[in-house]
């Protein structure tokens, strides 16, 4: 049984299973928990979920702590920015503990923040930062697209041993989706194929992959088939699932928010041309963030960001049927 | 011997045991440094001591009962031993061997002995504030009784992570009790140079005004006092009052580290910074004459609690087990390269 939630709330309900499950599971941020009527604070006591002040550093370190001594924090922290003040805990800290003591302590910790919110929030708010964390080993970095893959990715980060950084995107906050009933786990690694398609190969990631299935849908009215791909966790990446799709189509176009060297795409384009270049017929094509701090005005942020039309030409680009522009 | 483990009054034994447990560290890291000279090459990166802190180290972990936890820095060597962490795979991690107590994969920086409540160590300085305030948290959350000891230096408390942490461990009363090791020097620089307080006269205990919480500024180098004071901070934390910020003052008897240098170039310590860097050589030698080790030593024989033979039984059978570790270090083989990706992820 399945019911409909937005995104968010999908996330919230994830949390919230898992705390039930297990006692172990902590939850805690800035602005939150303030109040003794707030759902969790009632369901769960103040011990394990609390406010803390604006001290990022302090909040991831101390989630490193608590997990080292046992537990398995879930760290609000609203978006992916704030991460920024503590990326020593976040890149240098949480992932290296496990290798550094010969496998002696684990560091099962969520960071939990939003990102992407290119609503005019301007040039400090709006970054999609996922490239910063998916080159660290030890570290795991979640991108769900979906309400059900809201829930289902939160719940297995939670239960996951190693630190994982699980982006949502605040453009997707309200979107809503059928969300399984009780227990839903989405593993991580796995890709999910959003739509069928035999001429090209399109890969987004959170945001991005709502603008993919947009532009197939437009592209199948010019009788191009496209096959989408939604990798739902960046570390670990289903590179499988990627190749076995451009052995089939023989073209690839990748979609992503960030800016270009900072991007998704740029991995797996270079994983496909290693790995399947033998399957391509044309070149890989990225559709990604122009490089820019993100303007604030609305016409200027549309412009730095990809959308339907970019990847409609980019696809024309690669099947031959318009040139290449991207 | 055994460790006095939060006791009130102190019996011989217990002296006995700060004694040799000082020992102990003193003489792993002479092994420690002068393997730099007897085996070129063993020890790699960036290696740093505890002589001069053992005071320090066995007053506050003597306070320890035997579920409580502590996090340090990685000048991490002193407190493991004291806690009763095998020396032999300590040398040998700190070697890079098979038999290392992290399997090779931390070195000298990174020692951890879960099975002794050493969770972890970070290398980056202040990093290690909030890991040991996390665990606190879970402490208290356990309710248990646990205590956390997070073992610092002056440097440290610089970072926002210092600020952050203590801010939070006394806004929640968490259990644990904060030890700033202050030897005069963050890496090379004097800590006047470098701290507000130090630089108007003020001991850097009062930093603990800023969070509200207890702060003392005492003599590291002598074990009774530091064991005394961290004892009385342990207690408070134990019963669910908050934190403590203790100022232990000491004075580090080797440089910072060995040189730094790229590979192909022998690494060594050089001489301390108040030698080597400001030029007074009067400073350095004041400091030898305040050796806690040999301090400690005389003031145990002059109470009448040691003899003199009995304090020689103790330092040659230090030399040896230390002298063991290091032939245990040799002999430990590398480990299998594979390794190397063995626990990247749980």
């Amino acid at each position: 049984m399945a019911h409909e939630l937005p995104y968010i709330a999908a996330i919230v309900e994830a949390i919230q299973l898992e705390m039930e499950r297990d006692e172990s599971v902590l939850y805690f941020g800035q602005n939150m928990a303030t109040t003794e009527n707030e759902p969790f604070v009632d369901a769960f006591g103040k011990d394990r979920v609390r406010v803390t002040p604006i001290s990022e550093t302090a909040e991831i370190g101390i989630a490193v702590g608590a997990a080292l001594a046992g537990f398995r924090p879930v760290v609000e922290l609203y978006m992916a920015e704030f991460m920024l003040v503590a990326m020593d805990q976040v890149l240098n800290e949480a992932p290296r503990f496990r290798g550094m003591s010969g496998g002696q302590v684990k560091v099962p910790i969520v960071l939990k923040a939003g990102y992407g919110f290119t609503a005019g929030w301007a040039g400090q708010h709006t970054g999609t930062l996922t490239g910063l964390f998916m080159g660290v080993p030890g570290l795991k970095v979640a991108v769900p697209s979906t309400a059900a893959d809201a829930k289902g990715l939160m719940a297995t980060a939670i239960r996951d041993d190693n630190p994982v950084v699980y982006l949502h995107h605040y453009l997707l906050t309200l979107e809503h989706g059928e969300v399984p009933d009780g227990e839903h786990l989405v593993p991580f690694g796995e890709a999910a194929v959003r739509r069928e398609g035999s001429d090209v190969t399109l890969v987004g990631t959170g945001w991005t992959v709502d603008r993919a299935l947009g532009a197939a849908e437009r592209l199948a009215e010019e009788g191009i088939q496209a096959e989408v791909i939604d990798p739902r966790t960046i570390a670990p990446l289903d590179t499988r699932t990627i190749l076995e799709s451009v052995e089939k189509t023989g073209h690839l176009v990748l979609v992503d928010q960030a800016t270009r060297h900072a991007s998704v795409s740029t991995v797996i384009a270079g994983e496909v041309a290693e790995h399947g270049f033998g399957s391509l017929e044309a070149p890989i094509v990225q559709v990604t963030g122009l490089d820019a701090t993100i303007p604030y005005s609305e016409p200027l942020e549309a412009y730095v960001l990809p959308d339907e039309d970019k990847v409609v030409a980019a696809v024309r680009g690669v099947l031959g049927t318009a040139p290449v522009t991207a | 011997m055994s460790s006095p483990q939060g006791v009130e009054k102190l019996e011989r034994e217990h002296l006995v045991w700060i004694y040799h447990q000082m020992s102990r560290i003193r003489e792993f890291e002479e092994r420690v440094k002068r393997t730099f000279e007897d085996h070129p090459g063993v020890i790699r990166g960036h290696t740093h001591l505890a002589d001069g802190a053992e005071a320090s180290i066995v007053g506050s972990i003597a306070t320890l009962g035997p579920d409580d936890q502590f996090f340090t820095t990685y000048r991490c060597h002193g407190y493991p031993i004291a806690r009763g962490t095998d020396p032999n795979a300590m040398m040998a991690e700190i070697y890079g061997r098979r038999d290392g107590l992290c399997k090779g994969l931390g070195g000298s920086m990174h020692l951890t002995d879960v099975s002794n409540g050493f969770l972890g160590t970070s290398g980056i300085v202040g990093a290690g504030i909030p890991h040991a305030t996390g665990a606190a948290w879970g402490a208290q959350i356990r309710g248990k009784g646990q205590v956390v000891l997070c073992f610092f230096g002056d440097g440290a408390s610089k970072q926002g992570a210092f600020f952050e942490s203590l801010n939070i461990a006394s806004l929640w009363k968490l259990p644990i009790v904060y030890v700033m090791e202050n030897n005069g020097y963050n890496v090379h620089t004097r800590t006047e140079q470098e701290d507000a307080n130090r630089a108007a006269g003020d001991d850097l205990s009062m930093k603990a005004k800023a969070f509200s919480m207890p702060g003392v500024t005492i003599d590291g180098r002598d074990p009774l006092e530091v064991y005394e004071i961290v004892r009385a901070a342990v207690a408070r934390a134990r019963g669910g009052d908050g934190p403590t910020l203790v100022e232990s003052q000491m004075y580090r008897l080797s440089a910072h580290g060995n040189i730094i240098a790229p590979p192909g170039v022998p690494l060594h310590f050089p001489e301390h910074e108040a030698i080597e860097k400001f030029g007074a050589p009067e400073e350095y030698e004041a400091a030898k004459q305040g050796d806690p080790v040999p301090a400690f030593r005389g003031r145990l024989v002059a109470d009448g609690v040691l003899t003199g033979e009995e304090a020689d039984a103790i330092a040659a059978e230090v030399r040896e087990e230390m002298q063991a570790a290091v032939d245990f270090g040799l002999a430990s083989p590398f480990p299998e390269v594979e390794t190397a990706l063995d626990h990247v992820y749980a």
